[in-house]
């Protein structure tokens, strides 16, 4: 059994808070791109939130692109070099609501992308917030009585959603919260990224994943957050696969 | 070979950016400026290049993002309430050093306004539209010879300077038909490689796009000032005008666009009645052609401004004169032209208060 | 031999390894890092069965399993105190 830091995972301390998810969906992403061997034509983007520096810990070329608008940067790169793999990285807030116009239509076209989608129910990088994907009844900054109090409306299931779409190829839910699902996501990260390969069009997945900072959870309970709460509202399992 | 042809503006508009070697295109209809993208839908496959209708204006500049960090000559239009929908992307891409071209056939404002020409979006296009310290050169053809020879330039521009190029036209730009010119492209400059596109990273260390600089601390004040060394660069080297009658003329109109192209009718007929009428007209308002009006105001004693807005135009060329002399204004927002009676009426109006001047001056 | 790897400096001390490990084998050090976390080290050596849970679930890279024992003993501190 050997385990060691994948290659396209720079060797460097990340900014993440301690039992944040976003370091081990990076590592899964790093670790299918050494598996397919593509790291020299891979491009990837960066979204606004947390995971802006992406750049900072994948060793392959990066684009950092304004908030919501990865699928359509990453649509103008794939189109121009159809050779090339092509990923987005994006959070809820980023994919779900500024970007929605674009992650549907990007879907929709069947853009031979593929798209990481870290769900953790909350705005991260600015402290908290209520996101797309919070919980009914979740506390967060900008909900303060839970959300669906004041009328937000409830979390918006992103694969469910796009599985209504023709253009989508491939859409998994995963999440990182124990080791079989880790396991798990990287085999659905790897196949997402070998549909775009075959040419066969948009693939996504959604990675349920921790944020105990902004959750005002220990990490363990953050775990549990996601292994409970999340699970019961995001339901794991393939949406489509054509 | 050039052949002359016979297209409207937003037509010719895109035969001439792919004659320039533009091979992606992304766009969201909006009138004036439909023919843009419904041309470029079937020419760009039959030059190989690429062709997305996008969700939405934010999504066409985003996809342009994406095309010129791959390296590609890279082209989208809209008209003023779609530019407005553009502006945070434009910024990136400044930020970014990428180079694309941007046509805003500008309409009636603000808001959804109407769908006759207008130059309302003038300050939005040079003194940036979008946040933060950026520029845009800002090319402004009056004729379809000058749109085209300004758009096969446009893509030479933004490629050398590494920056993002506006045409600024109107609707009456875009929907007229004059012939015009189709000369072969011939780059303006010697192009530097792109040395700077993300094509994955065989045999190179990895590269990065990015607008984000939080570390160390001043390193978003560092890349600000060589923005600013390149925008004083740009200024120091572009400068694009006609000047017509300007040597001995008393009475300078200046106007760009389509009110520059009615202002030289107006400035004829005023020679024919002995006045000294003359015009400058920038084909570039950013950056400011300061030079013909250094010149002029040695001899004339007044200028107007001709502009089919309320007052825009008229403040980059009080400072180009230094407000040396006095500035009568012709001009009005919401889909208003100016016609060569109202512009000549201006000019003998002008024309007899500086005579009026002399007299008073030769009693004193 | 396989050998396991704990990066003490890379370590955040969230302690998800220590809730994974099949063996109930890591548990945190009592000291701090340089970056002022307290750090996963591994109980008993011999009860390790490399099973990587730990360092699959680690955000991190602060833990990794070498089929070799690495060259260099100072960049893999297996850290028992």
């Amino acid at each position: 059994m050997e385990f060691r830091r994948p290659k396209t995972l720079k060797n460097v301390l990340t900014h993440y808070c301690p039992g944040c998810g976003h370091g081990i969906v990076h590592r899964l992403v790093a670790e299918v791109i050494d598996e397919l061997g593509i790291r020299e034509r891979t491009i990837g983007t960066a979204p606004v939130g947390c995971a802006v520096f992406l750049y900072d810990y994948m060793n392959c070329d990066i684009i950092e692109c304004a908030h919501g608008r990865p699928p359509a940067v990453a649509t103008g790169i794939k189109r121009v070099l159809p050779d090339r793999i092509v990923f987005t990285y994006q959070g809820d807030g980023d994919l779900a609501a500024i970007g929605m116009a674009e992650t549907i239509h990007a879907a929709n076209r069947g853009e031979n992308i593929t798209v990481i989608f870290v769900n953790n129910a909350i705005y991260g990088m600015t402290g908290g917030q209520m996101a797309p994907t919070t919980l009914m009844g979740q506390w967060s900054t900008t909900s303060p009585a839970g959300r669906g109090q004041l009328g937000e409306g409830g979390p918006i299931k992103v694969c469910e959603m796009l599985s209504a779409l023709d253009g989508p190829c491939y859409l998994e839910r995963v999440a990182v919260s124990t080791p079989k699902d880790v396991l798990r996501t990287q085999k659905a990260i790897r196949k997402a990224f070998e549909k775009q390969i075959d040419g066969k069009g948009f693939s996504l997945v959604e990675v349920l994943s921790m944020c105990p900072t902004d959750w005002k959870l220990s990490p363990k309970e953050a775990v549990e957050f996601v292994n409970e709460k999340m699970k019961a509202v995001f339901p794991l399992g393939v949406f489509k696969d054509r | 070979m050039s052949e002359k042809i016979l297209l409207k503006g937003n037509e010719l508009l895109v035969e001439a950016a792919i004659e320039a070697d533009c091979r992606f295109y992304a766009g969201y209809p909006i009138t004036p400026q439909n023919e843009v993208p419904e041309r470029m839908s079937w020419r760009m496959p039959q030059v190989g290049g690429v062709f997305i209708q996008a969700e939405s204006e934010i999504a066409a500049i985003n996809m342009l993002f994406g095309a010129s960090a791959a390296g590609a000559r890279c082209m989208t239009s809209s008209s003023s309430p779609g530019i407005s929908l553009k502006q945070e992307g434009i910024s990136y891409i400044a930020a970014a050093e990428l180079p694309c071209v941007i046509v805003n056939m500008q309409r009636g404002g603000p808001g959804l306004g109407n769908i006759r020409a207008s130059q309302g979006d003038y300050f939005q296009s040079v003194k940036g539209g979008g946040h933060g310290d950026y520029r845009l050169i800002v090319l402004t053809p009056a004729t379809l010879q000058e749109l085209y020879d300004l758009t096969l330039n446009a893509f030479d521009y933004a490629d050398f300077y590494r920056n993002p190029v506006m045409i600024l036209g109107d609707g009456i730009l875009g929907q007229m038909a004059e012939p015009a010119e189709a000369h072969p492209y011939r780059p303006l400059f010697n192009l530097p490689p792109k040395d700077y596109i993300l094509d994955g990273c065989r045999g190179r260390a990895p590269r990065v796009i990015r607008t984000l600089f939080l570390r160390p601390s001043d390193s978003l004040v560092q890349h600000n000032l060589r923005l600013q060394k390149k925008y004083a660069r740009m200024q120091r080297e572009i400068s694009l005008y006609e000047e017509f009658e300007t040597a001995d003329a008393e009475v300078v109109v200046t106007a760009y666009g389509i009110p520059g192209r009615v202002a030289k009718g107006a400035v004829k007929r005023a020679r024919r009645e002995g006045l000294k009428a003359g015009l400058i007209r920038p084909l570039c308002v950013w950056p400011f052609p300061i030079e013909p009006y250094k010149r002029a105001v040695k001899k004339a004693k007044s200028f107007l401004v001709v502009e089919m807005s309320q007052g825009q135009f008229i403040e980059d060329v009080k400072l180009a004169l230094e407000c040396r002399r006095p500035v009568a204004f012709l001009g009005k927002g919401g889909g208003w032209y100016p016609s060569e009676e109202e512009i000549l009426e201006q000019i003998r109006h002008l024309a007899a208060a500086c005579l009026k001047g002399l007299k008073t001056q030769r009693k004193a | 031999m396989p050998q396991i790897c704990f990066y003490a400096e890379h370590c955040k001390g969230c302690g998800l390894c220590v809730l994974v490990c099949p063996h109930q084998n890591i548990r945190m050090s009592e000291d701090l890092n340089e970056h002022g976390h307290p750090f996963a080290v591994l109980v008993d050596p011999a009860r390790c069965t490399y099973c990587a849970m730990c360092g699959r679930m680690c955000p991190d890279m602060a833990i990794e399993i070498h089929e070799d024992a690495p060259s260099s003993q100072k960049d893999a501190k297996a850290a028992t105190e």
